[in-house]
C-alpha cells in the first residue's frame, strides 16, 4: 500500500533500478535485523550489534590492507563477529545476566576497541574483491541483495525445519519448560547471540564494500533499525512469536520510507515526523492483520 | 559578603576605565591549548606566538593534553601568575566553566578559541565561520558548473549549529545564481553511511545531477562512492572539514573541493583581539575566522 501511494506521488519510485536500490540498501540492517529476530525469539536482545559491525570491520580492513588475501579478511571479520556473540551469549547463559546489560556492555567495549584500534580515523581504499560484497553484482542483482537472501534462505531452514528452531522458540516462548525438558538451555541461548554476532560481522563486511571505507563509528544506531524492523514484522519482544519474513517486511518498509523521503525530497525537519507516523500506521494495519489472523485460525 | 564583591567589582572597573593603558608596557597573556597532540592545535598555537612576537607581548602556553583537569589546573596556574588574559582551547565546553568563573572572580579577561564555552563570562570567541565557509562552497561549487545546473545538498543532523550556518551560506551563494536550481536538500546526519544511502535514493529521482554539497566531507565521500557505484561521471563534489581522507579524495580528482578551518588564524585572531581589548579597544562577541578551499 506504501508502495501504491508513493508510486502514485512520484512515478519514478516504481522502477525496477529503484526496487533494486532500497533492496541494496535494506540488506546491511536486513542481515543483522534477521540475526536480531532469532535473538528476540530467544527472548532475548543484542544492542551490540552495531558495534561489532563497526569492529569487525575495521578488523578485517586492517587485515587486508596488511596484505592478508580478502577471503581470508571476511573470514577474520566473521570470527570477530563471532567472538563477541559468543562473549555476549556465554555471559547471558551461564551468568544469568540479563541480555540487556551484557550487550549493553559489550555496545561499549566493542565500539571503544574499534576506536582504539584505528585512533579513531577511517581505514579507505580497500581493494576491489575485498569490497565485492558490497560492490559486485550478478547477473544484474547487486551482491548484498544476494547475501542478504542467502542468509535468509539458511536461516529459515534453521529456524523452521531445524531442531535448532524449535529449540529457540521454545526457549522463548518458555524458559522454564525448556529448563526442564532435555534442551541445553544455556548452548542454544549462547549460539543465538552468537548468530547474531556473525551476521552483523557479514553486515559490516557489506557495508565497508559499499563505502570503500571501514569507520571506527560504522553502525552507529543499528540496534534500533534492526529491532524496530522486527518488531515491525511482528516478532514479538516477549519470545517465541515471529517469523523472518514479517522482519524482510520489517526491513523493507523501514527502507521504503527513506527511499520515499529522499525521492520526494521531504524537508529534513519533518523526516522523523513522516517516518515515525508511516511506522505508527504499518503497526495499527499489522496489528488488524494480525487480529483478524488469529480469529481466523480460533475458527 | 556579595554586597562586598559588588563593590570591589565595581571599584575594580572604575579602576580599569580609569587606566586602560596601564598594563600595556609588558603584557602577557596565558593560552591554555586543549591538544597539542593533534597538528590543527599545534598550528593553532603558533598562529599565537607568531602574532604574540609581532605584537611584542609575552605568551605562556599550557598544553591540556585533552584532559580536563590538567585545563583547570593550567587556568588556575595563570590565574596565579595574574597574567593579563587568558585565551583559551578548551578541551570541554562545560569542564572549562568554573575556570573561567575563577578567571572572572580575579578579573582577567578571558577569551575562547574554537570551542566555546557554556557559561562564564567571555570576552569572546574566536571560532570558524561557517556561514562563510558555506557561502565560500556554494559560489565555488556554482562556478564549477557553469553557473546553472541542478545541485544537491547534502544536510547534516538537522537542528545542528554546524548544519544550520553551513546551510544558510549554500542558499545565500545559490541565491546569486537564478540558473542554479537545488533539486534536493535531504539529511544526512553528517554520517558517510547515510550520505551514500541518501544520495543514491536522490539519484533515483534526479538523474542529472551537476553538482553537490555536502555539510560535510563524511557525507560527501557517502555520496562520491553512490556516484562511482551508479557509473555516474561528471558531478561536481564539494565537501567541508577537510577530513584525511577528503584531502586524499581532492588529489585524486573525486572531491572537487572541501572547505578547511585555518587554526593558525585562530591563534593569530586570538592573540590580537586580545591585545585590542587590553588597549581598551572594542571588541565584537565573536570573531569569526576565514576559511579557505582546499582544491586541487
Amino acid at each position: 500500500m506504501l508502495c501504491v501511494l508513493l508510486t502514485f506521488m512520484e512515478p519514478r519510485f516504481l522502477t525496477v533500478d529503484n526496487f533494486l536500490n532500497v533492496m541494496r540498501q535494506s540488506s546491511i540492517i536486513g542481515i543483522i535485523a534477521l540475526g536480531m529476530t532469532c535473538v528476540i525469539l530467544a527472548r532475548g536482545i543484542d544492542l551490540s550489534v552495531g558495534s561489532i559491525v563497526a569492529l569487525s570491520s575495521i578488523v578485517a580492513a586492517a587485515a587486508v590492507r596488511a596484505g592478508v588475501p580478502f577471503f581470508a579478511a571476511w573470514g577474520i571479520a566473521l570470527l570477530v563477529g563471532a567472538l563477541c556473540g559468543g562473549i555476549n551469549g556465554v555471559i547471558v547463559a551461564r551468568l544469568g545476566i540479563p541480555p540487556f546489560i551484557v550487550t549493553l556492555g559489550m555496545m561499549g567495549a566493542a565500539r571503544g576497541a574499534a576506536l582504539l584500534f584505528t585512533g579513531g580515523a577511517p581505514i579507505s581504499g580497500l581493494s576491489g574483491a575485498f569490497r565485492v560484497l558490497g560492490t559486485g553484482s550478478v547477473a544484474g542483482i547487486p551482491v548484498p541483495i544476494l547475501v542478504f537472501a542467502g542468509v535468509f534462505v539458511l536461516l529459515y531452514v534453521l529456524l523452521e525445519r531445524s531442531v535448532w528452531g524449535e529449540q529457540v522458540r521454545s526457549i522463548g516462548s518458555n524458559p522454564v519448560a525448556a529448563w526442564g525438558s532435555a534442551i541445553l538451555v544455556p548452548r542454544i541461548t549462547a549460539s543465538v547471540f552468537m548468530v547474531s554476532g556473525i551476521l552483523s560481522a557479514l553486515a559490516g563486511l557489506v557495508l565497508t564494500g559499499r563505502l570503500d571505507a571501514a569507520q571506527p563509528t560504522a553502525g552507529l544506531g543499528y540496534e534500533f533499525g534492526a529491532i524496530a524492523a522486527a518488531v515491525l514484522g511482528g516478532t514479538q519482544f516477549s519470545g517465541g512469536k515471529g517469523t523472518l519474513f514479517g522482519t524482510v517486511l520489517g526491513v523493507l518498509i523501514m527502507g521504503v520510507i527513506g527511499n520515499g523521503i529522499n525521492i520526494l525530497n521531504v524537508n529534513p525537519f519533518y523526516e522523523q515526523v513522516v517516518r515515525g507516523l508511516v511506522i505508527g500506521v504499518a503497526l495499527v494495519f499489522y496489528g488488524r492483520f494480525a487480529a483478524r489472523g488469529t480469529a481466523r485460525v480460533l475458527q | 559578603m556579595k554586597g562586598r564583591k559588588l563593590v570591589l567589582s565595581l571599584v575594580a572597573v572604575l579602576l580599569l576605565t580609569a587606566f586602560p593603558l596601564a598594563a600595556s608596557a609588558a603584557q602577557t597573556l596565558g593560552l591554555v591549548v586543549s591538544t597539542l597532540n593533534n597538528p590543527f592545535f599545534v598550528t593553532l598555537k603558533e598562529g599565537a606566538e607568531q602574532k604574540a612576537q609581532e605584537l611584542g607581548v609575552a605568551l605562556v602556553v599550557y598544553d591540556a593534553q585533552d584532559d580536563s583537569a590538567k585545563m583547570t589546573s593550567a587556568m588556575e596556574d595563570l590565574i596565579q601568575k595574574k597574567v593579563d588574559a587568558i585565551l583559551v582551547n578548551p578541551t570541554d565546553a562545560d569542564a572549562v566553566v568554573p575556570s573561567i568563573l575563577k578567571a572572572n572572580a580575579a578579573k582577567i579577561p578571558v577569551f575562547t578559541i574554537d570551542r566555546g564555552a557554556t557559561s562564564g563570562k567571555v570576552v569572546c570567541h574566536i571560532a570558524s565561520d561557517n556561514v562563510a565557509g558555506g557561502k565560500m562552497a556554494g559560489e565555488f561549487l556554482a562556478e564549477q558548473i557553469g553557473r546553472s545546473g541542478k545541485v544537491v545538498e547534502l544536510v547534516g543532523i538537522p537542528g545542528t549549529s554546524a548544519a544550520r550556518d553551513r546551510g544558510k551560506g549554500f542558499h545565500e551563494a545559490m541565491e546569486q545564481y537564478p540558473g542554479i536550481e537545488i533539486v534536493a536538500s535531504q539529511a544526512a546526519d553528517f554520517n558517510r553511511d547515510k550520505g551514500l544511502t541518501v544520495f543514491e535514493n536522490i539519484l533515483q529521482a534526479q538523474p542529472e545531477i551537476d553538482g553537490v554539497f555536502a555539510h560535510n566531507d563524511e557525507m560527501v565521500l557517502g555520496a562520491i562512492a553512490a556516484a562511482e557505484a551508479a557509473g555516474k561521471k561528471g558531478i561536481v563534489f564539494v565537501g567541508f572539514d577537510a577530513i584525511d581522507d577528503a584531502v586524499k579524495a581532492v588529489g585524486e580528482g573525486k572531491l572537487a573541493a572541501t572547505v578547511a578551518q585555518q587554526p593558525g588564524e585562530m591563534g593569530l585572531l586570538g592573540v590580537e583581539y586580545a591585545v585590542k581589548f587590553l588597549n581598551g579597544e572594542e571588541t565584537p562577541d565573536f570573531v569569526p575566522v576565514p576559511l579557505k578551499l582546499v582544491t586541487k
